[in-house]
């Protein structure tokens, strides 16, 4: 604890004035909470990956199932991220531009994904797409299978992810002055002219952000992915679900080394946000 | 008065079909066929299914984590908020971000890391394990991973709105001779009780609603330690998917009083706030 109680003796040089109370406590509960709960057992992945060598780390997570689950995780985030930027971009627009019978309640459904459980989510999504459900049997007859293939880890990513983009590009879009957009139609610009030239540039930033989110969500996401993906190893295992796995076989060591580089992907992603989260909101001030 | 993008009928009417047949797939048919899966058998199938015992077992455990939980993060994020949002120091930006990070961490790693800490081949799994207390594969292990993945939400929501608020209501309330609760009491918590609420809704919704990371510590033992999503994946899995949806609408329901109170939430800070601009106006005026 002495560090901690150090960190707090110097704190109190730092206050602006000496206004308000409170800032030793409260920084200091803060840090000691945030330890206690986040950064110590997060350390631990850190430190138990140490227990290997070099070489075993490599091995561990460089092995062809845990390269193909890697490969998986990542590649159908970023597919489901992009689907999300078009989908999302789209119930953005209208829930922002257009007046219609039952908008309130998309806009309120709009957090389902985030509000719904994972699990159900994951039991429902099979349901409606198993060979025999409501919409796979119409796909199916077409050649497109999605409950337990890879697709159906993009659609439950997809579904997942879409809160992120809507919620970031809508405030965006409502908030964009609409007398640049009218200039440009009564300058002769086409509607798509105007789109493209004058609202796209202005959104192109939160667009990003909404990618950024989705993806770094849906990279790590389980509970929806494991009743649809049909988790064949090499094939539609993801990460966390190898890691599972892993942990079950009593593998901590490969389940550690496994977490370790996820935990830095995200770490990485984190930040990036966050930069891009900074930036957005620098340029929506005036 | 007309926003660019209004009143050119059917191009507007496509995108506005093409978004609600979007939200009808994505978001509404996935609700749907959890509810008409749960009474797909009649309402006594539906009854039983919720009145078993393991069911029972399992929302009892689910109310009392979230019952831990919540209260918990609920103080560490008024405390967190107060120190970032009420004083300047070095290393508050980082300092957000960490309190972030159990966002950006795989629900599973989420877990893995309590079971690296307390599990039996874990840091401190020798010396629980010689002195009988058990946290992995028990109750303390599922709260511990059910605070880790709600940790954010009261804080992230109340920076921005003590920001907003600044310091001279404070300031003014303890130069008038309040004590520093009386101030917290009478000025802090009337203002940012909006965002504190809304905190709170979607800390409980993912309390209660937690998978991976509650799954890998909970070692599933049926009517000990099943939360609803885990009593809803071994249902599923049993292929008993009456139940699975029976329990799976508790969830579902959940989710949905989630969205109603968030957005009730959401009309009531406006309101308020509009009220605030015009009383303002008002005050100038005179």
């Amino acid at each position: 604890m002495s560090p901690t109680a150090l960190r707090l003796s110097s704190a109190s040089r730092w206050r602006v004035t000496g206004s308000l109370p409170g800032f030793g406590a409260s920084l200091g509960f803060t840090l000691f909470y945030l330890g206690l709960i986040v950064l110590m057992p997060l350390a631990m992945v850190v430190l138990r990956t140490f227990d290997l060598s070099w070489f075993e780390f490599v091995a561990k997570v460089s092995s062809p199932r845990a390269l193909s689950a890697f490969k998986i995780s990542f590649g159908a985030a970023l597919i489901a991220a992009a689907i999300n930027v078009l989908v999302g971009l789209l119930l953005a627009w209208v829930i922002s531009r257009y007046r219609f019978p039952g908008k309130k309640i998309i806009d309120a459904l709009i957090d389902l994904p985030i509000a719904l459980p994972t699990a159900v989510a994951g039991i429902a999504l099979t349901t409606l797409y198993a060979p025999k459900g409501w919409l796979g049997q119409w796909l199916l007859p077409l050649g497109i299978q999605v409950a337990f293939t890879p697709l159906g880890i993009v659609l439950a990513l997809v579904f997942v992810g879409l809160p992120f983009v809507v919620r970031t590009v809508q405030p965006v879009l409502q908030d964009i002055e609409h007398e640049t957009e009218e200039a440009a139609i009564s300058l002769g610009a086409s509607p798509v002219q105007t789109f493209l030239r004058v609202t796209l540039p202005t959104i192109a930033p939160a667009l990003i952000t909404g990618f950024a989110l989705a993806f770094a969500r849906g990279v790590g996401e389980y509970g929806s992915v494991i009743f649809i993906a049909g988790n064949m190893p090499m094939i539609s295992e993801i990460t966390p679900l190898l890691i599972v796995t892993q942990l079950e076989q009593y593998d901590y060591a490969g389940a550690t080394a496994l977490a370790l580089v996820m935990l830095i992907a995200s770490f990485a992603l984190l930040l990036l946000i966050n930069l891009l989260q900074s930036r957005l909101a620098a340029r929506g001030q005036p | 008065m007309k926003r660019y993008g209004e009143g050119r009928q059917w191009p507007q009417t496509l995108l506005i079909v093409a978004a609600l047949v979007a939200a009808g797939v994505l978001l509404v048919l996935p609700l749907l066929v959890v509810l008409t899966g749960a009474v797909a058998k009649g309402w006594t199938v539906y009854f039983a299914a919720i009145h078993e015992r393991a069911a029972l077992a399992a929302l009892q455990l689910t109310l009392t984590v979230a019952a831990i939980a919540v209260p918990l993060n609920l103080v560490f994020g008024v405390v967190a908020a107060w120190c970032i949002a009420k004083f300047e120091f070095p290393g508050r930006s980082a300092l957000i971000t960490l309190i972030d990070l159990p966002l950006a961490v795989s629900p599973v790693i989420s877990g893995l890391i309590y079971v690296l800490l307390f599990g039996a081949q874990g840091v401190f799994g020798g010396w629980l394990g010689e002195h009988g207390f058990r946290i992995i594969f028990a109750v303390p292990g599922i709260v511990l991973a059910t605070i880790f993945v709600t940790f954010p939400f009261v804080a992230r929501e109340l920076i921005p709105v003590m920001q907003q608020q600044g310091r001279e209501y404070e300031e003014a309330a303890l130069s008038l001779g309040a004590s520093g609760w009386q101030m917290f009491r009478r000025v802090t918590l009337p203002n940012i009780k909006w965002g504190l609420l809304y905190g709170v809704i979607l800390c409980n919704a993912r309390a209660m609603g937690e998978f991976g990371a509650v799954s890998v510590v909970s070692g599933h033992i049926r009517g000990k330690t099943n939360t609803l999503p885990l009593h809803v994946e071994i249902l599923y899995n049993e292929y008993n998917h009456t139940a699975a949806f029976a329990v799976a609408s508790l969830l579902a329901l959940l989710a949905l009083i989630t969205l109603a109170l968030k957005s009730w939430v959401e009309a009531r800070a406006r309101s308020e706030r509009q009220t605030a601009i015009i009383a303002r106006a008002d005050e100038d005026l005179l």
